[in-house]
């Protein structure tokens, strides 16, 4: 009897096995490899070295590549794009975190008190609905709204008399940041609100009533009941928001940028990309990459330490 | 519990629902202002004043756009890329999911930990660009599916929901010797059918907006999508006049009726259209997703 149930255990156990592993691989592939792949940016690996080694494999390139030590960050930092690259990369998404995290906490707050379901459930779902089409076209919309001569915005703006005249918004530097953050706002409040309205949902009801008991009107009831009970909520989702701080935008600013804002739209995600993949300067770009991951590093313990003095609570 | 209403609990409300219609307004003006463009006379649209209606309404627009050879092709490709994407990513996230998720898996929480690496950590794009490129990925249509294959955030959604079900379920199937396979095909499938949809929605929900890796990744004018297609038009008005110009020379009436900025609205539609029908119907599913994940994480 006892083979007989190695084996089966056995076979068992490989079958289960064998789901797993493809899932390994595809992970080492597209996830690992590109880790190892690191290591240029301390190379000097660009267009050049692709031509001299037409058919080597990349990652041979990679082994008998020569270092260069820091080379790359120090021509990074000497680089006049340097400042308005940073500059561009940290404003655009610290004004887009201040700005665009509490709102999605204060719209749940606001439409937890509407009472009538119907309508509520009416916003909710117009609110996800710039969530769901793409940058392109979200961006293209923004746009169109924007313009000068058929603008909307500028209709309004106008209107209301706090513009003499219509505005070019996207060929003006200076308006780039507060359209980035303010379309990013509208396109992803509504879709950020939706873990919020359900813990939301999920406080205990008891403790209205107790409130309302002690006197407490609506808005101590926000403050002092709501507020608190979604807290942990909160919290972990402003670490995920730090977390992934310099990473989102790529297609909001490329979709949003041209000749005439370059100046104030061009991030590390964006110039990373031109030099990359443009202009094939791998190690440099790469170099810059790995700078952009080592600051929102930098800035995720940062956001983990601060939640943990100011709440007690963080994630790691 | 009902408590007589204050006045100033019914001003609160009052300006309170006054801010939720602004909202819906702010959010849905851009898709309408849209809208009317795509169906307004160019000429009429170039020299009206804002309106909230089309101008000279018309369908020149939408027939200049489809007149354009390169806009079918990208719609294949985006349509080709979503379902095949979808449809393989899905079974095969689903698939490694399941292995994981089974408590007698040897080496699991050595494969967990490796899964859950990748999630914090990346090479950046360049690395990943070169390994793509190694792989002869790059401007290949496989670019679309292939990196999209795996996904460890769906495979913390897949597990989460798998853990549910109850373990007697599969060990009766194993006793009446069915093997892995068949336990995960015959009977884990169907009773994971919310779960599947939910992510299977994000999944094509994703590809259809994907615009990053067909512009980073290839160079073909054949693999490019529709939305790739929509930015070049967007972001680059001489390509949109010469729309109107290739229209204006297929069809002489309409010429007059169409300018590159009613011509960019209306392929801005077309693009989203298939995401503006089916919303209303399947936006629940959506919100069922994010909350299938977030009871984990």
């Amino acid at each position: 009897m006892k083979p007989f149930k190695i084996s089966y255990r056995f076979k068992a156990q490989f079958e289960l096995q064998s789901m797993v592993w493809p899932g390994l691989l595809f992970v080492f592939i597209f996830a690992y490899l590109p880790m190892y792949g690191v290591m240029i940016a301390f190379q000097q690996f660009d267009f050049f070295t692709l031509i001299e080694n037409a058919n080597a494999n990349i990652f041979k390139i990679f082994a008998s590549s020569e270092f260069v030590g820091l080379q790359n960050f120090k021509e990074f930092i000497h680089d006049d794009s340097f400042w308005p690259v940073l500059r561009n990369t940290l404003g655009i998404n610290i004004l887009g975190l201040i700005f665009g995290f509490p709102i999605p906490i204060i719209f749940a707050l606001l439409l937890n008190e509407i009472t009538s379901a119907k309508f509520k459930k009416t916003v909710q779902t117009v609110s996800y609905l710039p969530h769901f089409v793409s940058w392109v076209i979200f961006g293209g919309m923004v746009l169109t709204s924007l313009s000068a001569d058929r603008g909307v915005v500028n209709a309004i703006l106008v209107g209301l008399g706090l513009f003499d005249s219509p505005v070019e918004f996207m060929a003006n530097p200076d308006y780039f940041w507060t359209v980035a953050v303010v379309s990013g706002i509208i396109k992803s409040f509504g879709f950020g609100a939706v873990l919020y309205i359900a813990a939301i949902a999920g406080v205990d009801q008891d403790l209205y009533e107790a409130a309302s008991i002690d006197g407490c009107g609506r808005f101590r009831k926000i403050i002092d009941v709501t507020l608190p009970s979604i807290m942990g909520t909160v919290v972990i989702m402003l670490i995920f928001s730090v977390s992934g701080i310099l990473d989102t935008g790529f297609d909001q600013i490329i979709v949003l940028q041209n000749s005439l804002n370059v100046e104030m739209s061009e991030t590390i995600d964006t110039y990373v990309y031109k030099l990359g993949v443009g202009q094939m300067r791998y190690s440099y770009s790469a170099a810059v990459g790995l700078a952009k991951s080592v600051i929102a590093l930098i800035l995720v313990f940062l956001a983990n330490y601060l939640a943990k003095r100011i709440s007690g609570k963080g994630i790691m | 519990m009902v408590i007589g209403k204050t006045i100033g609990d019914r001003v609160f409300e009052f300006a309170n629902s006054l801010f939720m219609i602004g909202l819906i307004v702010v959010t849905l003006l851009p898709f309408w202002m849209c809208l009317v463009g795509s169906f307004s006379d160019g000429n009429e649209y170039l020299r009206g004043a804002i309106s909230l209606w089309p101008e000279g309404f018309n369908f020149y627009n939408y027939k200049v756009v489809f007149m354009d050879k390169t806009i079918y092709s990208a719609f294949l490709v985006t349509i080709m890329r979503t379902l095949i994407g979808t449809a393989l990513s899905v079974l095969f996230t689903a698939l490694v999911s399941y292995g994981l998720s089974r408590s007698n898996l040897k080496g699991r929480n050595i494969y967990s930990v490796f899964l859950l690496i990748s999630m914090f950590f990346s090479g950046g794009l360049i690395p990943y660009y070169l390994v793509l490129k190694q792989l002869g990925l790059i401007d290949s249509f496989f670019v679309y599916i292939i990196p999209a294959l795996f996904s460890v955030w769906n495979m913390l959604i897949f597990q989460s929901y798998f853990r549910e079900i109850p373990s007697v379920v599969i060990e009766s199937a194993r006793i009446d010797g069915a093997g892995e396979y068949r336990i995960f095909f015959q009977l884990i499938l169907p009773l994971s059918k919310p779960v599947l949809a939910a992510i299977a929605l994000f999944s094509v929900v994703g590809h259809w907006n994907a615009f990053y890796d067909s512009m980073i990744f290839t160079s073909s004018q054949s693999l490019e999508t529709i939305q790739l297609f929509l930015y070049r038009i967007i972001s680059n008005s001489s390509e949109a006049a010469g729309m109107a110009k290739a229209a204006a020379d297929a069809v002489p009436v309409g010429a007059r009726k169409v300018n590159p900025e009613t011509i960019k609205m209306a392929t801005m539609m077309v693009t989203t259209f298939p995401i503006l029908i089916s919303y209303p119907f399947l936006q629940k599913y959506f919100v069922k997703g994010v909350m299938i994940g977030s009871v984990k994480g």
